[in-house]
C-alpha cells in the first residue's frame, strides 16, 4: 500500500486549566484510510479530534503543546492560516447541527465562503456531494425546504454532504452515529468506506463495534493516552494491552 | 403562615397579580371613556387628518401632531437601530465574557437616566450645536431624533443581546468547521438565527420612542405645524398632551384624551408586532 502519513501528532499534550487532558500522544495517521478511536468517555478521543481542526481554539482556557503536522506542516505554527486548516480538515459531529437555511443552502455554504458564485457550478457540487452522503434521493425534489424540517438521520447526512462540498482532504467524525437509527447508520458508514478513497477519515465513536466495522486502524484512547494503535484487525482479535482486552470484550467502559 | 394555607397564599398572589392587571385596564378603560365619544362626535376623520389644531376656536385637528411623532420616531430608529444592533453584535461576538460582565450592566444604567435630563442636555448641548452648524431654530425634528435615538439604545442592545446570545453555539461551531471566518459566522448564521429577536428588540425601542414626553417636549420645539424639513420645530401626540392638560376644560380636554387614545393603538400596534416576532422565534425551535 502507498499510504503516505497525511497527520502525524508530536508529543502532543492538552491542557484545560489546570488539568491535562491528552499526554503525551505520538501518533502517525495514514492518507486514505479509516481512523477508528475508541475508548471510555473521558478518554480525550473528542479532544484529540477537536484539536485536530483547531476548535478548540474557541474554548477559554485550553492549551497545546507538542506539534501536530498536517502534510508535514504544524498547524499550531503561528503563521497557519486556521480558516484554510478547517476547509482542509473538515468535522462532522454528534449531533447534527444544520445551518437554519434551506437543505441547498446548507449545503453550498462553504463553497460560498470560498468564493464560488457560479450557479451551475454550484448546483454540480450540491448533486454530487448529496449523492455521495447517500441523501440525495430522499431530498432532491425539495432542496429549498428547511434543512430543520428533515429527520435525525437525513440531517445527519446533510450535515456529512455540506462537508464534502467543501472538498477537504481530512474528514473528522465525532460519534456521528450516537443518536441516529440502524439504517442511517448504515448508511453512513457505508457512504464512509467509499469516501476513503478521496478523503483520510478519522472516526470517534463509542460504539467498538462500530469500529471493527468500518475502520482500517484503530486506536484505544484510556484517560488522555493513546494505550494501542493498530491495524483493526489485530487489536480487536490480538490485543496486545490487557487493557485494550477489557474494553473491547466490555469489562469496563 | 400556617393559617393561610396553600389555598389562601394562592388567593393572595393571584388577588395581588390581577390588582396590577386591572390598573392597566382601566387606565385603558378611563382614557377610552373619556376620548371616544369625542372621536365619534368630532368625527374621527376630521380629528386624525385635519391640520387645524386651535383650541379656541374649537378646532382639533391631530395630523401634524401624527406626522410629528412618526418623522421624530422614524429618525430615532434610523439613529438607535443600527447603533444598538451593531453594538450588540460586537458585544456578544467579539467581546471577552469577562469584559461582557462591565459593560451590560453600564448600559441597562444608561436606561436609569431619568428623560428629563437628556432633554436637559438636548438643550444645551445638541439644540445649539444644531442651531450653529445646520441653522434653523436647532429645538427640531433632529434634535428629538437624536436624543430619542440615544434613548431607546439601552432597550435594543440588552435585548438584542439577549436574542444572540440564545442562539445555540452548535451553529457557530458548525459554520467555523466549515471554513467560516469569525466575521462571516456572525453575519451569515448567528445574527440572521437570532434575526426575529433583534426585530423585537428595534420594535420595542420604537414604542419606546413614540411614547416618550419629557424629552421630546425640551428639544423639539412644540410648533403645531406639519415639519417642512429635519430643521423644524414639532409638536408629537405626547408633547401635545402633556403641553395643554394642565389648562385644558370641556371638548379641549375631550380631545386630548382623545390623543391618548390614538396614542394607545399606535403602541398597542407595536407591541403585538413585537409580541409575533418572539413569538414566531419560539415556534421555530
Amino acid at each position: 500500500m502507498n499510504n503516505a502519513i497525511k497527520i502525524a501528532t508530536r508529543d502532543l499534550k492538552a491542557f484545560y486549566g489546570p488539568e491535562q487532558l491528552l499526554m503525551s500522544l505520538n501518533m502517525d495517521i495514514q492518507a486514505n484510510q479509516i481512523l477508528g478511536i475508541i475508548g471510555p468517555s473521558g478518554s480525550g478521543k473528542t479532544t484529540f479530534l477537536r484539536s485536530l481542526n483547531r476548535l478548540n481554539d474557541l474554548v477559554h482556557g485550553f492549551r497545546i503543546e507538542g506539534s501536530i503536522l498536517l502534510d508535514g506542516q504544524d498547524i499550531y505554527h503561528p503563521d497557519f492560516d486556521v480558516v484554510a486548516l478547517r476547509k482542509r480538515v473538515g468535522m462532522l459531529f454528534a449531533l447534527p447541527v444544520p445551518l437554519p437555511k434551506s437543505i441547498y443552502e446548507n449545503v453550498v455554504y462553504g463553497p460560498r465562503l470560498s468564493g464560488i458564485g457560479d450557479w451551475k457550478k454550484l448546483d454540480r457540487l450540491v448533486e454530487a456531494s448529496l449523492k455521495s452522503a447517500f441523501i440525495w434521493d430522499e431530498v432532491k425534489d425539495r432542496l429549498g425546504s428547511p434543512a430543520m424540517r428533515l429527520s435525525g438521520g437525513q440531517q445527519q447526512r446533510l450535515c456529512l454532504a455540506r462537508i464534502l462540498a467543501q472538498e477537504p482532504e481530512v474528514i473528522l467524525l465525532d460519534e456521528p452515529c450516537s443518536g441516529l437509527d440502524p439504517i442511517s447508520t448504515a448508511k453512513i458508514e457505508e457512504a464512509l468506506t467509499i469516501l476513503k478513497q478521496k478523503y483520510t477519515i478519522i472516526l470517534v465513536t463509542n460504539n467498538t463495534k462500530q469500529a471493527a466495522r468500518v475502520a482500517d486502524q484503530t486506536a484505544f484512547f484510556l484517560m488522555g493516552s493513546l494505550i494501542e494503535y493498530g491495524p483493526t484487525s489485530d487489536l480487536f482479535t490480538v490485543p496486545q494491552d490487557k487493557r485494550t482486552n477489557d474494553y473491547i470484550t466490555g469489562r469496563f467502559g | 403562615m400556617k393559617f393561610l394555607g396553600e389555598k389562601g397564599v394562592r388567593r393572595v398572589l393571584a388577588g395581588i397579580a390581577f390588582s396590577a392587571i386591572s390598573a392597566l385596564l382601566l387606565i385603558a378603560l378611563f382614557i377610552i371613556k373619556e376620548g371616544l365619544p369625542f372621536i365619534i362626535s368630532y368625527g374621527p376623520v376630521k380629528f386624525l387628518l385635519s391640520s387645524d389644531w386651535q383650541p379656541q376656536a374649537g378646532k382639533f385637528g391631530i395630523w401634524p401632531m401624527i406626522v410629528a411623532s412618526v418623522w421624530v420616531t422614524l429618525g430615532a430608529m434610523l439613529v438607535g437601530a443600527p447603533l444598538g444592533v451593531a453594538c450588540a453584535v460586537y458585544l456578544t461576538e467579539f467581546v471577552p465574557r469577562r469584559v461582557m460582565g462591565v459593560i451590560k450592566p453600564t448600559i441597562e444604567l444608561l436606561a436609569g437616566i431619568p428623560s428629563v435630563v437628556y432633554g436637559f442636555i438636548g438643550v444645551m448641548v445638541l439644540a445649539p450645536l444644531i442651531r450653529s452648524q445646520l441653522g434653523g431654530p436647532g429645538l427640531s425634528v433632529l434634535a428629538g431624533a437624536i436624543i430619542l435615538g440615544v434613548m431607546i439604545l439601552p432597550t435594543i442592545i440588552s435585548i438584542s443581546i439577549d436574542s444572540i446570545q440564545s442562539v445555540p453555539n452548535s451553529y457557530r461551531e458548525g459554520s467555523l468547521a466549515l471554513g467560516a471566518t469569525h466575521w462571516q459566522t456572525t453575519h451569515m448564521v448567528t445574527v440572521p438565527a437570532a434575526k426575529s429577536g433583534i426585530i423585537a428588540a428595534i420594535i420595542l425601542g420604537m414604542g419606546r420612542a413614540i411614547g416618550e414626553t419629557m424629552a421630546v417636549i425640551m428639544v423639539a420645539g412644540n410648533a403645531v405645524k406639519i415639519p417642512g424639513s429635519a430643521l423644524d420645530s414639532v409638536r408629537t401626540l405626547t408633547a401635545n398632551i402633556a403641553l395643554e392638560m394642565g389648562y385644558a376644560t370641556g371638548q379641549h380636554r375631550q380631545a386630548l384624551f382623545a390623543t391618548g387614545v390614538v396614542l394607545l393603538i399606535i403602541i398597542m400596534i407595536l407591541n403585538s408586532l413585537a409580541g409575533m416576532a418572539i413569538r414566531k422565534r419560539a415556534g421555530k425551535r
